[in-house]
């Protein structure tokens, strides 16, 4: 859905790791800006080997309309759902405030 | 927080156009989720209606809802939308903890219904609003935000979170821009929400109650400068929560942001919330780098191709268009056009529908939902729907008048005493004592202290002025407190004087 990247700057990649919530050091951030453009780079040999009149797929065979009955099925108990949450009260899963947001 | 300079609306609409755009969520009814068949039950208790796939635990995988396409199809349909050959859910990415897979499973480019419209009435007027598209997407898990100041982690702020809610099917309904008469904007996105309201309510795809978030509505507005062809900067008001209440947000965004151009300023595009007690906006978030959502296509689910052979056996599920539904149910009323613009202008049309179904008089059921419950929800700030006073309930105390059992005061509480709960109109009467008093001894008895007292009115009867006679049936309904069969009493002072 987007145009392939020719280059990625050092900023893009502070973007891209912000949008991600993944907090990278200045040495990180240099480490990818280098590396990143060279994994572009192998995608774009692949985007050659398709022509213009082969169509962008998202999916890799043909198959369309899977659809299941709508029946309701057995569902996980509160206590097996909350089962991996790092932290629980009142039934529900405990996560830190967002900030800014009501 | 600025203190906010607020211009009256006229003055605003002197210098101003306002332009808006309109998006309605739909949450679907059906029995089972978008994506998984976990039930979609609402007040159920948190997390009981979860699995790996709504949790997102690894390597779950989601399946379609046919029921849920059929639904976004029918809905399209409706709004006069074409329906997509061929389209596909895509991944819309952020992070927040109402939604687990880091990603809301929604459509992009490709929605399932596009190009439609609707044909709303405000005052007589005709306003045709574009669709620009119907999508189908799932709804998120509901945060309950708890302050540190609870104590119950020391300095720290935080949220819980119930995920029964997330993974519901929602249909997103989103407008083209819409210019009207600025005097008429609010009425018309009122008139708008009302109509898809009524419109989906009668496909029956969805419970469509705006107080329980089954209809949710985002207003947004910006202003031009009158002449000006350049649109302004938008903010986008969210927490609509009444049809009354999208009036409110739409007349206090234009005086806000009429205030904010006044002074020179610029309007931030930001999320603003609408507060029902106070029928203000506040800042949400500001829009910024955080809203590149990422969008791609879904990879775990296959694309959705409906035959335009199902797409014209849904079609023809459709109910009767509003429009010609309008118009026959006027003939069978014998609603003048105004009746029928006020009935529907309040929202009362299904209110009227079904009270009549429930045998009141179409005239009685017109009568009560326009004055009396009308009125309520004028001082509740309420919609009709939602006070807590059903179609049913309404054609009941109707009965009751009708049979003599009580009258049109004492109704007044009986529905005073079902609002409050305390149970069937039979048992509000029995609770509160309110039957009328027909019983001719008692009757008769206050008809002779009411003559007694007025004698000069008592001689005028006996003279052939029964005009005279409410001054004493007046007397007697007072002594009465009201509990009287007002029709019976005026049979015996004329009887007693003529």
């Amino acid at each position: 859905m987007s145009e392939p990247a020719k280059g990625i700057s050092r900023a893009d990649v502070s973007h891209l790791a912000g949008l991600a919530r993944i907090d990278l050091s200045e040495a990180e951030l240099d480490h990818f800006a280098a590396e990143l453009p060279a994994i572009l780079e192998h995608v774009a040999v692949v985007q050659q080997a398709a022509g213009d009149d082969v169509e962008a797929m998202s999916h890799p065979v043909p198959v369309n309309n899977v659809f299941r009955e709508d029946v309701v099925v057995p569902c996980l108990t509160p206590e097996e759902a909350l089962a991996g949450a790092p932290a629980s009260d009142q039934q529900r899963f405990l996560v830190p405030k967002i900030l800014g947001e009501d | 927080m600025t203190t906010e300079t607020l211009v009256p609306v006229d003055e605003a609409l002197e210098k101003y156009d306002p332009v808006m755009g309109l998006e309605i969520h739909i949450e679907l009814n059906t029995a089972t989720k978008m994506f998984c068949g976990c039930p979609t039950e609402f007040g159920a208790e948190p997390n009981t209606q979860v699995c790996p796939v709504c949790l997102a635990l690894p390597g779950a995988l989601p399946v379609v809802n046919a029921k849920a396409i059929e639904s976004a199809i029918r809905i399209g349909l409706a709004l006069n939308c074409e329906i997509a050959e061929w389209c596909r859910f895509a991944r819309k990415n952020y992070f927040y903890p109402d939604m687990p897979k880091n990603f809301q499973t929604s459509q992009y480019d490709e929605p399932i219904a596009f190009n439609g419209h609707v044909d709303v009435e405000v005052d007589g007027e005709t306003y045709r609003i574009d669709i620009e598209r119907a999508h189908m997407e799932e709804d998120t898990g509901k945060s309950l935000h708890v302050g540190g100041s609870t104590g119950r982690i020391h300095g720290a702020d935080f949220s819980l979170v119930d995920y029964n809610r997330a993974g519901i099917p929602l249909i997103e309904i989103v407008t083209r821009t819409i210019e009207v008469p600025g005097d008429k904007a609010a009425a018309v996105a009122r008139a708008y929400v009302s109509y898809v309201r009524d419109l989906i309510g009668g496909l029956g795809v969805s419970d469509v109650r705006m107080d329980q978030g089954s209809l949710r509505a985002d207003v947004n507005l910006s202003l031009k400068p009158k002449g000006s062809t350049t649109l302004g900067t938008r903010s986008e008001t969210k927490n609509v929560n009444s049809f009354r209440s999208v009036e409110r947000a739409v007349r206090y965004e234009i005086s806000r942001h009429a205030g904010i151009l006044d002074e020179g300023g610029s309007v931030l595009q930001e999320t603003r919330h609408f507060h029902e007690d106070t029928g203000t906006t506040s800042s949400g978030r500001e829009k910024s780098d955080a809203d590149d959502y990422r969008y791609f296509p879904e990879p775990d689910l296959a694309p959705v191709s409906p035959s335009r052979e199902w797409v014209e056996e849904l079609r023809a599920t459709l109910p009767e268009p509003p429009a010609v539904r309008r118009s026959r149910l006027q003939a069978d009323w014998g609603f003048s056009d105004l009746d029928m613009r006020d009935t529907i202008g309040a929202g009362a049309l299904d209110l009227i529908v079904a009270t009549v179904e429930a045998g009141t008089t179409p005239q009685a059921a017109k009568k009560w939902w326009l004055g009396e419950m009308a009125r309520r929800a004028n001082v509740t700030g309420s919609d009709l729907d939602a006070l807590g006073i059903t179609p049913t309930q309404v054609a009941e105390i109707q009965a009751l008048i009708d049979s003599g059992r009580i009258n049109d005061k004492l109704a007044r509480s009986v529905f005073d005493g079902v609002i409050a709960g305390e149970g069937t109109p039979e048992e509000v009467i029995v609770g509160r004592k309110l039957e009328v008093v027909s019983d001719d001894g008692a009757l008769g008895a206050a008809v002779d202290r009411a003559i007694e007292a007025d004698p000069d009115a008592a001689e005028k009867i006996r003279g052939g002025n029964l005009g005279v006679a409410g001054a004493l049936i007046g007397a007697v309904m007072k002594e009465m407190r009201g509990q009287a069969d007002a029709g019976r009493v005026r049979e015996l002072i004329l009887e007693k004087l003529t």
